[in-house]
């Protein structure tokens, strides 16, 4: 955070006491976001969030904020559908202007089976309360002007695509400074530059954390780490089914136009959006190997760049003005991890892949909710860690879209 | 990633070459049948550190290889 935004918002910063009711392990979304509905929907303010480094340096800070709940199964649906609500009235909530751009999102399709996934999943959407609709091809060509129905000389052409009305964007930093700032002024100590390096356990029940700033001792410990999770949870004796990927992405120069609608393409393997300064920002798979390491590469321009013109050519003029990389927890059936671990005590939010930022409302809210009345919600019932084991994974890969 | 690795046929090529391939490692530790079986379905050790993964060399020599790489930096070890 530069200084202008450090002066524009109010942020207190705690100093660590020995003791919280709860401990928040990782100062990105879905930490703050726990710590913000702890403390706003039930009076829990006794509660520490501990980051590593700055808050929403890591994983909230590069994602390419995108939010929807076109998904392909009932329970991700409802589950995004909610986030989806409550981003809607973040703004007004917080107070603060988070840039919240409701525009619609297209997926656009280039094969028979495409269009048939896609006229399912509008099916699926309407049925569990999100807006979602096939459009063709010449709809396609109003909504986007500038795009080639007939991508790469007809090797891609457009066949349809499904509309998800509730598509948005938001400025990830603001959201994350808003749920700190409203955590923070309720009595929330959200501490940086701190590091967890062990638990402190009592049989088979986490009682705090050991930090580099000596011990916190805790009733509930939460996990909100991205990236880093498998070690945390392995603290505590968790074995987690997860993966860390990198996921790159880039931004071009200014483009003189508006363009409206966040639009992606599976077969092709990108997304685009445009930024609030014109910027076209891009977005493709993960990278294969797990790794920790932020690099970027020439590699993945080359290749985004390319299959990006091929259905909107009038790209090919704009410049790419930078880069960057995060890491993505993959679960292994694409959808994340809320709830109960097999530990006491340690909850963990994780599994958020390349769509954690639209769901960072909807999963405090629901982390809060399991951590206050100690039930887990029923809306993430279905995304308990125990699901793997119990032969009951919510596979929804296809809605993950290119990931 | 701009990481390079040196097939011992093809010599030292860009990653895009290659496809990538997890060595399964279940714990030691996890001696029920059913729970190893869960194990080796779904979970992944993911270390931060070395760790031995395998890699095909696709549009190359079209041979796997084992490697080992720190997660942390992408540097290969050997």
């Amino acid at each position: 955070m530069n200084e202008f935004w450090e002066a524009q918002v109010e942020l207190k910063w705690g100093e660590p006491k020995p003791s919280y009711d709860v401990v928040i392990i990782g100062g990105g979304g879905h930490g703050l976001s726990t710590a913000y509905h702890l403390a706003t929907r039930h009076g829990i303010t006794n509660v520490a969030v501990l980051e590593r480094k700055y808050i929403g340096g890591g994983n909230s800070g590069r994602n390419t904020t995108v939010i929807r709940s076109n998904y392909g199964i009932p329970e991700a649906v409802r589950f995004y559908q909610r986030s989806v609500e409550l981003y809607r009235r973040l703004e007004e909530e917080t107070g603060r202007w988070i840039m919240h751009s409701e525009r619609g999102l297209l997926w656009i399709v280039h094969t028979e089976a495409g269009v048939r996934a896609e006229r399912a999943r509008a099916e699926v959407n309407r049925a569990f309360g999100a807006r979602t609709e096939f459009v063709e091809p010449e709809d396609i060509g109003r909504i986007v002007p500038g795009i080639d129905l007939n991508a790469g000389g007809g090797r891609f052409p457009v066949m349809g695509a499904s509309y998800h009305f509730e598509g948005a964007t938001a400025r990830h930093d603001r959201v994350n400074w808003a749920l700190a700032e409203g955590a923070m002024q309720r009595g929330v100590d959200v501490i940086q530059r701190t590091e967890v390096t062990g638990l402190l356990m009592n049989g088979n029940r986490v009682t705090g954390v050991r930090t580099n700033h000596g011990d916190i001792s805790a009733g509930v410990v939460v996990s909100a780490v991205g990236g880093h999770v498998t070690s945390v949870a392995a603290m505590a004796g968790v074995r987690l089914p997860i993966r860390t990927h990198p996921l790159q992405a880039f931004v071009t120069n200014h483009y003189e136009r508006n363009f409206d609608p966040i639009l992606a393409s599976i077969d092709l393997g990108f997304y685009v959006s445009q930024t609030a300064r014109g910027e076209m920002l891009g977005g493709a798979h993960i990278d294969p190997q797990p790794s920790y390491s932020y690099q970027s590469g020439h590699h993945f321009i080359s290749s985004l760049s390319r299959r990006i013109v091929t259905l909107l050519p009038f790209m090919s003029r704009l410049r790419v003005l930078r880069q960057w990389t995060g890491v993505c927890d993959m679960s292994p059936d694409y959808s994340p991890i809320m709830g109960r671990t097999p530990v006491d005590g340690f909850l963990i939010t994780t599994g958020w892949g390349t769509w954690g930022f639209k769901a960072i409302p909807a999963g405090g809210e629901a982390m809060a909710d399991l951590i206050a009345t100690n039930e887990v919600p029923e809306l993430i019932a279905p995304f308990a860690l125990d699901r793997f084991a119990n032969d009951r994974p919510l596979a929804d890969r296809g809605s993950a879209g290119t990931h | 990633m701009s990481l390079r690795i040196t097939c011992s046929h093809c010599g030292t090529r860009p990653i895009e070459e290659y496809v990538y391939g997890e060595i399964f490692d279940v714990p030691e530790p996890i001696t029920d049948p059913d729970a190893r079986d869960v194990d080796r379905g779904f979970f992944h050790n993911n270390p931060e550190g070395p760790v031995r993964e395998a890699w095909f060399h696709l549009y190359g020599c079209r041979r796997w290889m084992t490697i080992e790489r720190d997660t942390r930096t992408d540097e290969v070890l050997g």
